[in-house]
């Protein structure tokens, strides 16, 4: 299971994430181009990937808007 | 993380399944499978199945990475532990059956078998405790297998080895695809996974299978919304593949992983818990990381084992076959507490999803 971490500080390949809770924690983050401020998803100890926030506020309004005016196939 | 990303909108979710019920086609039952633990934690969790229309059917194929690992790999671990070896293991490992018994019996018995967060905690040990040799059971699909050739390719001290169990997870997928009477019409593909491997290689689904396919994220939001463009995919008559997830996941994946990956691991044949061998389907250690290879290290190679015990049908529910309340032993001679199968072992099983939200959740 990954879980999404927002970053705090950077030291290297290690960062210190917040899961949330106020609980701050040391993940790698090798595998990724975060910085401070930014969103990850840590699998394992190791962020996987950047959470693009911009993206995911698009996607929402965009489905919002897809399902408002989507005709229905065949209607 | 901010309230705003957490799509989890019950508003959102209301129109979504009315949607579903619209384009749902009447008379024709159709079967989606995802191949993924967290999606089915999802989906039982949050009561999704039964939002669903009634002929909208989502099944759960082999998505949990612990579940799958043969008995001979855990077997191996264990041989090696009783041997006075260090067996480091994510905590899902730990009861595991092996053929004779799982890496917590072999621990009770005396071996120094230890739990870790991640695989970094596991080669910190061992730089700690220099007079002890370290194993670390590599378990996970392509999520977790970036974080593994980091450490092989760090150079981890002289007494750690990696017994790599990875195993990649489209194989799998065009294995379900060949399983007669399963009868799948789209699948609902893995976030997780996919932040690594990107959409690439589920090109071949919709290309050479005609199969739509959605990858997903893991909010309950994200698993509607797939399984809405699945639906709407299979009304239309279209196979494409298309990405829900967009916000983790990009069409070239996570470059740096996959260059480690590559780096660190050559693709092989392995087999998997009630599956069988799948060709192209595991990971193992390059040629120039040997040294760092458990099985080469200490010559174990144990081929075969006992995957499934008399009466567990563990072999049907990792591919979709049946539900775990179809198996008779479930939540009778198996429980969460005292698991018979790998399924009922891991957080990410099916029949374990199922034993913990059961008692409060409807499921179909
Ligand atoms: S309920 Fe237990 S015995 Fe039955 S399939 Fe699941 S894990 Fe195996």
């Amino acid at each position: 299971m990954a879980i999404p971490a927002l970053v705090k500080s950077l030291d290297g390949s290690k960062a210190r994430v917040d899961f949330g809770e106020g609980v701050l924690r040391d993940v790698n983050v090798s595998l990724v181009d975060a910085k401070a401020g930014d969103y990850v998803l840590v699998h394992a100890g190791y962020a996987i990937q950047t959470v693009d926030e911009e993206d995911a506020l698009e996607t929402l309004a965009l489905w919002k808007e897809i399902l408002a005016t989507e005709k229905d196939p065949g209607s | 993380m901010s309230e705003k990303l957490r799509f989890r909108d019950p508003e959102l979710a209301k129109e979504i399944v009315q949607k579903m019920r619209k384009i749902t086609p009447k008379g024709e039952h159709v079967k989606f499978c995802h191949v993924c633990g967290t999606h089915e934690w999802t989906i039982t969790h949050y009561g999704l199945r039964s939002l669903l229309p009634r002929n909208v059917e989502v099944i759960a194929g082999p998505g949990c990475p612990v579940c799958i690992v043969p008995a001979a790999e855990i077997d191996e671990a264990v041989q090696l532990a009783q041997k006075g070896v260090v067996i480091t293991c994510f905590g899902d490992v730990l009861r595991v059956p092996g053929s004779q018994m799982s890496l917590l019996e072999a621990k009770a018995e005396g071996a120094d078998v230890r739990v870790v967060y991640g695989v970094s905690d596991a080669v910190e040990i061992a730089k700690r405790e220099q007079d002890k040799e370290f194993v670390f059971s590599a378990v996970g699909f392509e999520t977790t297998a970036p974080s593994t050739a980091i450490e092989a390719l760090g150079n981890p001290p002289e007494n750690f080895s990696f017994l790599v169990s990875h195993r990649l997870i489209p194989p799998a997928m065009e294995l379900l695809l060949g399983v007669g009477d399963l009868n799948i019409s789209g699948f609902l593909a893995p976030g997780h996974v996919s932040a690594i491997i990107g959409m690439k290689p589920y090109e071949l689904f919709p290309r050479v299978y005609r199969m739509p396919t959605v990858v997903a994220g893991f909010e309950p939001i994200d698993v509607l919304m797939g399984i809405y463009m699945l639906l709407k995919q299979h009304t239309q008559g279209t196979a494409l593949l298309e990405n829900e997830y967009s916000r983790v996941v990009k069409w070239e994946g996570n470059p740096k992983a996959l260059e480690v990956m590559d780096q660190a691991f050559a693709v092989t044949g392995g087999n998997w818990r009630g599956i069988g061998r799948l060709p192209n389907s595991a990971l193992k250690l390059r040629n120039q990381l040997v040294a760092y290879d458990t099985r080469e290290k200490y010559d174990v190679h144990i081929e075969q084992g006992k995957d499934i015990l008399l009466g567990c049908e563990c072999h049907l529910v990792i591919i979709g076959k049946i539900k775990p309340n179809e198996c008779p032993m479930f939540m009778k001679a198996c429980t969460p507490a005292k698991p018979v199968g790998a399924c009922m072992v891991s957080n990410e099983g099916t029949c374990r999803v199922w034993a913990k939200t059961t008692a409060s959740q409807p499921i179909n």
